[in-house]
């Protein structure tokens, strides 16, 4: 059986959460629970609220996702 | 986090990727104008279960909306994880069929694309590229390679064709849980992806059309359709890294 390949998306983050949590707020609306990834953590870059961000959905849970890069 | 399996536990492997093999074999000479989708689900989930294993697909999935059946069987325009049920199989159709088992805690999955009796000549060379695309790309599977290595071949096979690659689904890890990292795309993603080494499991599944790569969900929630209509073909072996290169072990 094929696996459905995690899905990016961009949005802008509306709240920052504690524990590095962040809700952003997709193009499409939905708004999901993203957490920060690890390679911007290592390279110390900070995630505020107005950030455009990309964001890696996983495909079992569309709600949660993974900011992956911050957007200029 | 990719695992890498011991000798045993490929061998573990081998006896559910045997089992899966003879389905398709099943399938293969049971597959004829007339039959329904649901005929051929049964007659394998029966040959599973005799042989000691577990139909992996029965079940799984999103909770409220569990796959239901032993078999995927996509027809035509269908990609992959077509429903079996009441679909009677017609001459000239493009059957795409997916199985997977569990023996002993232990996971296999494959598939191929049979075509039903006679068809168009561009039909059969969809069919037999993309069966040589997962050649393909399960010889690039050895070790010192990188997984991205596995999709250039894959997506090399398609090119000079002309055919859509799919790329929303992408191939896997796969051990004691059917879908484990490393996800393996059948196109090239920019990333070189991981190293391969000796006692990696994955399911190389390319999957091509006529038309688009382009594909969207129908409302059942699992069938893969191609949004342009085109027809898909799909091939899949799971397969061992070892030191001496691939083996597949969804064979008999």
């Amino acid at each position: 059986m094929a696996k459905r390949d995690a899905i990016e998306v961009e949005g802008t983050v509306v709240e920052s959460l504690p524990n590095t949590m962040f809700a952003v707020e997709l193009e499409n609306g939905h708004r999901v629970l993203a957490h920060i990834s690890g390679k911007l953590r290592m390279n110390f870059i900070r995630i505020l609220p107005g950030d455009r961000v990309r964001v890696e959905l996983s495909p079992y849970d569309l709600t949660r996702g993974r900011i992956t890069y911050r957007l200029k | 986090m990719v695992t890498r399996k011991s000798r045993a536990e490929i061998e573990r492997m081998r006896r559910a990727g045997r089992i899966v093999a003879e389905v398709l074999a099943l399938i293969e000479s049971e597959l004829k104008p007339g039959v329904t989708t649901g005929h051929l689900d049964r007659l394998a989930e029966r040959h599973i279960r005799a042989a000691g294993a577990v139909p992996s697909f029965k079940g799984y999935g999103d909770r409220q909306n569990p796959f239901p059946g032993s078999l995927c069987i996509s027809i035509d325009d269908e990609v992959v994880h077509g429903i079996p049920g009441a679909r009677v199989i017609r001459e000239g159709q493009v059957v795409g069929v997916d199985a997977g088992a569990i023996l002993d805690g232990w996971h296999g999955d494959a598939a191929r694309t049979f075509i039903v009796g006679e068809s168009r000549p561009e039909i059969a060379d969809l069919v037999q590229a993309t069966r040589l695309a997962m050649l393909a790309g399960i010889a690039a599977a050895r070790p010192g390679n990188r997984v991205g290595d596995i999709s250039a071949a894959v997506e090399d096979v398609a090119r000079p064709h002309g055919f859509g690659v799919v790329r929303q689904f992408v191939g896997h890890g796969i051990g004691t849980e059917m879908h484990q990292d490393p996800q393996v795309p059948n196109y090239r993603t920019g990333s070189r992806g991981m190293e391969l080494q000796p006692g990696i499991c994955l399911a190389i599944e390319p999957m091509f059309t006529l038309g688009g790569g382009e594909v969207e969900v129908r409302p059942d929630g699992w069938t893969v359709v191609t949004r342009d209509g085109s027809i898909a073909a799909h091939f899949e072996h799971t397969i061992a890294v070892t030191e001496d290169g691939p083996e597949i072990l969804t064979t008999v």
